[in-house]
């Protein structure tokens, strides 16, 4: 596959690479910095990010934005995303964000619903 | 009939086949599909942990205080270990993805290389997550479940975790011996029985005035509430069943015992996926030493098994948030 060509700009052209590998590398540094970020933050857990902000603490929201940006990367870099056609791109990422968004949607609400109920309702089970 | 081969009078057009409309081989586009429904299955899992988990969201145990262990380490380690595992992982990615660079180039060598260091890496995280549900499954600290199947755990007034090791008065004159068919009935046996009962916690817990109850309600500071010292002894008097150490699907020290079911099912599913992934792995290996791909003249194989490790990977990248991080 020697016509293979890749797209060699990450970060929407901020950073160019020269080769297909030293990309790799740039992703991998990327990724272990997130990580590392990930990791500090769950470590030290920094009074500020505790107060809550939509129903979740402001650390957790970073946390899953974090690990978003993380599988972008995955997906676009590493399993080579970035050079396929728009429409197999489409195909395959918006089914799977939908369907996953919908699925997420419904299970946590009907658990804050059944904790609510548990709390608020006349269900007893501490003893 | 100088011709054998009927000629359909559809070569070259759109529906003669041999098309490519999105410019990727069918194998490789069956490969995202299958991911696809597996990106769906795993989401499922993890929606589903959701579910129970904001269910019971001022009890869940928090993941800080179960995966503490470093391997040859003493002490406590939160993130630590889950950190390199993830680490290991990302890296036997860049090397699959390297193979997969290699592969496009043709260098039979430098993808045999970088296919190894990918089976490899994959290796070492299996064999983590093996020491990983090993710790959870040894428990550390020992805890005691109520009759509602709460989980009471011990502190010191400092508020550091104590093991029942620690303070449990042993009964010289226990008369309670693990039923086995051997020693009564022959068709009943029980399992292994807790190192301590009760009773002998209940002793520890009288004699040793600096030792507290903690249960599993989470407060306003976002940690567990400590009894105080009338209320922890009445608690394990009146409500104290079964000494928990350690966790397995029906019981857990940690917590509710579905946080150690979902660990491991989600964990050991994904772990799953790992291991398959490796003895994938291990067959393109040897299938690219012997040359079938340099024959082939292509090496799309190792790119479609690329494609499964690296979403071996991204599952993890998931896992390692809402198990360990969120």
């Amino acid at each position: 596959m020697a016509d293979h060509a890749h797209k060699l700009e990450i970060l929407r052209g901020l950073i160019k690479f020269k080769s297909n590998t030293q990309k790799i590398w740039g992703v991998l540094i990327l990724l272990t910095i997130v990580t590392g970020v990930e990791v500090a933050l769950g470590i030290y857990k920094p009074e500020a990010l505790l107060a809550p902000f939509l129903g979740m603490k402001i650390l957790n929201w970073i946390f899953i934005a974090l690990t978003i940006v993380k599988a972008y990367y995955i997906t676009w870099d590493f399993m080579h995303m970035r050079d396929e056609t728009k429409s197999l791109r489409r195909m395959v990422v918006w089914t799977a964000v939908f369907l996953i968004c919908y699925l997420i949607f419904i299970l946590l609400l009907e658990g804050g619903y059944v904790f609510d109920v548990y709390k608020d309702g006349y269900i007893k089970r501490d003893f | 009939m100088d011709n054998t081969v009927v000629s359909t009078g559809t070569e070259g057009k759109t529906w003669g086949g041999g098309n490519k409309p999105l410019k990727s081989s069918y194998g490789k586009m069956m490969m995202w599909f299958f991911i696809v429904s597996d990106a769906l299955t795993f989401s499922g899992f993890l929606a589903a942990y959701g579910f129970s988990r904001f269910k019971f969201l001022d009890s869940w145990p928090i993941a800080d205080e179960v995966f503490t262990h470093v391997p040859f380490f003493h002490g406590n380690y939160p993130m630590i270990y889950v950190a390199f595992m993830t680490f290991v992982l990302i890296m036997s990615s860049v090397t699959m993805v390297l193979a997969v660079d290699a592969g496009h180039e043709m260098k039979k060598a430098k993808v045999t290389f970088y296919m190894f260091l990918t089976i490899i890496g994959g290796l070492i995280f299996v064999g983590s997550q093996a020491w990983e549900w090993a710790t959870f499954i040894k428990g550390d600290y020992g805890a005691i479940q109520t009759k509602g199947g709460n989980i009471l755990q011990f502190v010191d007034t400092d508020g550091k975790r104590v093991a029942l090791r620690d303070f449990a008065v042993i009964d010289e004159h226990k008369e309670r011996v693990q039923d086995e068919r051997k020693s009564g009935l022959w068709f009943t046996s029980e399992g292994t029985l807790p190192t301590y009962t009760v009773s002998e916690v209940l002793n520890g817990l009288e004699a040793n005035e600096n030792v507290l109850v903690r249960t599993q309600l989470i407060n306003e500071e976002g940690e567990k509430t400590v009894l105080s010292r009338v209320e922890s002894l009445r608690q394990i008097k009146d409500n104290g069943k079964i000494v928990v150490e350690g966790a397995n699907l029906h019981v857990n020290e940690y917590g509710t015992p579905l946080f150690a079911d979902f660990f491991f099912f989600i964990t050991g599913f994904h772990g799953f996926h790992v291991f398959s992934g490796v003895v994938i792995n291990i067959i393109i290996f040897f299938n690219v030493i012997l040359g079938t791909y340099e024959r082939r003249k292509n090496y799309e194989m190792v790119e479609k098994v690329g494609l499964y490790w690296h979403f071996v990977d991204l599952v993890w990248v998931f896992v390692f948030t809402f198990f360990y991080l969120v």
